[in-house]
């Protein structure tokens, strides 16, 4: 170590006591068996949150969110700005290959029953991390003004109104009225860019601080293991994976840079096949096929009450699966969790390969 | 102070008749909402059904009209003989359905009252017409009222199943015009509604949905329907088409059509078959109608063929700018700016197409070499989108490259440290 770096280190020592940081990477262990691929999707994540954080700062140099001026700057930035097209592809397609690799994770995290104790928390937390970006990908969906975001964004908004009781009052508070306009413009860009950043860092360091203290869970059934340090060994895989995401994410950009699309004209009638982002596409689907009434009850408000009861059990699930509480095996709830599964991979491909199912 | 009993009795006498005539009015209220013609037509054979089905949507019916209005007779009456009474008219005489509708239409005092803004003049404009004039002569054949408009059960022309709404109205002129049995007494031929359904003008109304597309009407009128004369024929175009036919009154052509008796737009476009204007009809082009009147190699003919050479460059030159930016586009490249400053270079085409009909060639340059300053700077623009497009994929080649280096420097380390960890294991 050269002399100025053993003064900077004592200078930041007593400061951030880097000491004790060094000691728990070095101490801190990551045991390795035949799952332990799917650690690496956590860390695939964060590495996708701060390519969304670093380009959409870029972003807000230029874009201005208002109804006359959203679409044209986001065009501005696709054909005239150094590199623009580039940052705004990055950032979008960062953003659905962040919501892919979420549910990944999420589900891997299931299947493997890492939400066993003393991880509740960890897993809420990360529950409530998928739903952030979900009201990410919904709010951002918007900004760029376009034909597509602003029909997606009326129909996404009218399935809020079907809530029971409090349907109409979300829905009006989400668009700032009663229809898609410049006042849902700035609502959305405000939650985008302020609110929902805020929240998802604070969840996120929670996350991240439980992850780091409780360490990574061994699935039930797996013994003793061997384990691999988390520095340098675990981060340089990692960093394996980060390095192949970018390359991906590059090439996708440079051959299918994202569109600004037709600025939307709220006067148009809605253009046919009009759909949500592809994440939201299960349930789309559903509400196209659910008969219009169930019993005395409509439909719909049933199929949306059920999505909404079925991701708090999700979100339960920890204190739900008692068995694997126990390190016992809890084959009815990985069952129902690949039931899930299925069911957002059949009926997500349906919204593409049948798209006039349901009507 | 207390009444004297004549007065009570007054009073009282008072009080009963009142009651009286309330009873008594009960059922002449009654009978007044009753309609006898419907109540019967509705019982009877299919023809004389019909009326009484078609009235339940007609128009003069959502003005409050009823049967008794047009035909007479007393509806509140049961008995026929009782409800065909003196004031009964029954149906008109083919002949006088003309008269027998303008005496409500014709009359703006009567029509004032349900709209305002109708015009009043359908009668006076009927009898102009060659319908009309048939009728005059007693030729029962042409047209009246009830042939356009129906019977029972009439729609406003505004009313898309109306059949006199413009997409309609094709179709209720060839039930006449398009039959042989019917025109072969007047000599007419009975191909203009097909040549119509193949114009661009139906195209644009049937396909496009533009109801500002002309129908038989527009160039014919309406009730006073006629054959336009040849001299104004180009006015009839004119109405919508004023620029084309401006530039045409001052070409040398108005004098020379004018002297030769030649119907103007008619003569290069057709009439009812006018297909999409097109530069095949240019001279040289493959429907050339120049050499109607000009012989190939004449002077005429010469200079028609330098405007046609001068809008083909053009045309040429644009196709050109354009698959410029589309393989831009196709590229990933954002290139719309550079579309729509194409538009100005389309613009200045369709200018210089319509400037054809002023055949002033000068003009024609300087409008083509105004959009050709436009084209050369897509093409500026287009040839850039393309080089960012090769710089694209030069970068992303550099970058995936330093990106593979990198992530195998990062496997080699991993390696390293896995031999490491079992050396000291």
């Amino acid at each position: 170590m050269s002399k100025w770096q053993e003064k900077v280190e004592a200078y930041l020592e007593p400061r951030f006591q880097l000491s004790a940081i060094r000691n728990f990477a070095n101490k801190k262990k990551v045991p390795e068996h035949r799952h332990s691929f799917w650690y690496f999707f956590g860390g695939i994540c964060l590495f996708l949150f701060i390519i969304q954080v670093l380009t959409g700062v870029l972003l807000l140099l230029y874009y201005t969110p208002s109804v006359d001026t959203a679409h044209e700057s986001v065009q501005f930035i696709m054909s005239q700005v150094k590199f623009g097209w580039l940052i705004r592809s990055v950032h979008s397609w960062t953003a659905n290959i962040l919501v892919g690799v979420l549910f990944i994770h999420m589900f891997s995290t299931f299947f493997l029953k890492a939400y066993r104790p003393p991880r509740e928390l960890t897993w809420i937390t990360g529950f409530l991390l998928l739903v952030l970006f979900l009201a990410f990908g919904f709010s951002g969906y918007l900004l760029p003004w376009n034909e597509l975001s602003f029909f997606a964004t009326r129909v996404g908004t009218d399935i809020a109104g079907v809530i029971p009781f409090v349907g109409k009052a979300l829905k009006t508070f989400i668009l700032g009225g009663q229809e898609v306009s410049d006042a849902t413009l700035t609502r959305f860009f405000w939650l985008h860019v302020a609110v929902l950043p805020a929240i998802a860092i604070l969840i996120m360091g929670i996350h991240i601080i439980l992850v780091q203290t409780l360490g990574m869970s061994k699935p039930i059934g797996v013994g003793e293991t061997k384990e691999i340090s988390f520095f340098p060994e675990f981060i340089l895989k990692d960093a394996l994976g980060w390095l192949i995401i970018l390359a991906v994410v590059g090439a996708v950009c440079v051959f299918l840079p994202w569109e600004a699309g037709p600025k939307a004209d709220p006067f148009a009638s809605t253009p046919l096949g009009i759909k949500p982002e592809w994440y939201f596409t299960f349930m789309f689907t559903t509400l196209k096929l659910v008969p219009a009434h169930i019993f005395t009850i409509e439909g719909e408000i049933l199929a949306v009450l059920g999505f909404m009861l079925g991701g708090l059990l999700l979100m339960l699930v920890p204190f739900l699966d008692r068995g694997a509480a126990r390190e016992k095996r809890s084959p009815i709830f990985s069952a129902v969790g690949l039931a899930v599964v299925l069911y957002i991979v059949v009926m997500t491909a349906l919204t593409y390969l049948a798209p006039n199912i349901g009507k | 102070m207390p009444l004297k009993s004549s007065w009570r009795g007054a009073i009282r006498c008072g009080r009963l008749g009142l009651a009286a005539l309330v009873i008594m009015s009960a059922p002449l209220s009654l009978s007044a909402q009753k309609n006898s013609c419907v109540d019967c037509h509705l019982g009877m054979d299919d023809a004389l059904k019909a009326p009484a089905e078609g009235f339940n949507a007609d128009v003069h019916k959502q003005f409050g009209l009823s049967c008794q209005d047009c035909h007479g007779g007393n509806p509140a009456q049961d008995d026929v003989e009782l409800a065909k009474d003196r004031s009964f008219k029954g149906s008109p005489e083919r002949a006088k359905i003309p008269e027998f509708c303008g005496s409500c239409h014709s009359n703006s005092e009567y029509m004032r009252r349900f709209n305002p803004n109708l015009r009043v003049d359908q009668l006076v404009l009927y009898w102009t017409s060659q319908h009309g004039q048939l009728l005059k002569k007693g030729d029962t054949s042409g047209a009246v009222c009830t042939d356009c408009h129906g019977v029972h059960g009439i729609q406003p022309a505004s009313f898309p199943k109306s059949q006199v709404f413009p997409w309609n109205i094709p179709q209720t002129c060839g039930r006449c015009h398009s039959s042989a049995d019917t025109m072969k007494a007047y000599g007419i031929s009975i191909k203009q509604v097909d040549d119509y359904k193949q114009s661009v003008h139906a195209r644009a109304l049937f396909e496009k949905k533009d109801l500002s597309a002309p129908v038989c009407n527009d160039c014919h009128g309406n009730h006073g329907a006629a054959p336009p004369e040849i001299s104004s024929i180009a006015f009839v175009c004119r109405q919508c088409h004023p620029s084309a036919g401006d530039l045409f009154s001052k070409s040398p052509h108005k004098e020379a059509f004018d002297s030769l008796g030649i119907s103007e737009c008619e003569a290069c476009h057709g009439n009812h078959r006018i297909s999409p204007p097109s530069d095949e009809l240019l001279a040289g082009g493959k429907q050339d109608v120049c050499v109607q009147c000009h012989e190939a190699g004449t002077e005429a003919h010469r200079t028609g063929l330098q405007i046609r050479k001068q809008i083909d460059d053009f045309v040429s030159s644009s196709e050109a700018a354009k698959s410029l930016l589309a393989a831009a586009e196709r590229k990933g490249v954002e290139v719309s700016e550079a579309q729509f400053k194409l538009q100005d270079a389309k613009t200045a085409l369709v200018l210089a197409r319509n400037l054809t009909h002023g055949l002033s060639l000068p003009e024609i340059e300087a409008n083509l070499g105004a959009g050709g300053k436009v084209l050369a700077e897509v093409k500026v623009r287009g040839e850039a989108a393309l080089s960012e497009a090769k710089f694209r994929r030069s970068g992303l080649i550099i970058a995936t490259a330093f990106i593979i280096l990198l992530a195998a420097a990062l496997y080699l380390k991993i390696r390293d440290l896995k031999g490491s960890a079992k050396h000291e294991g």
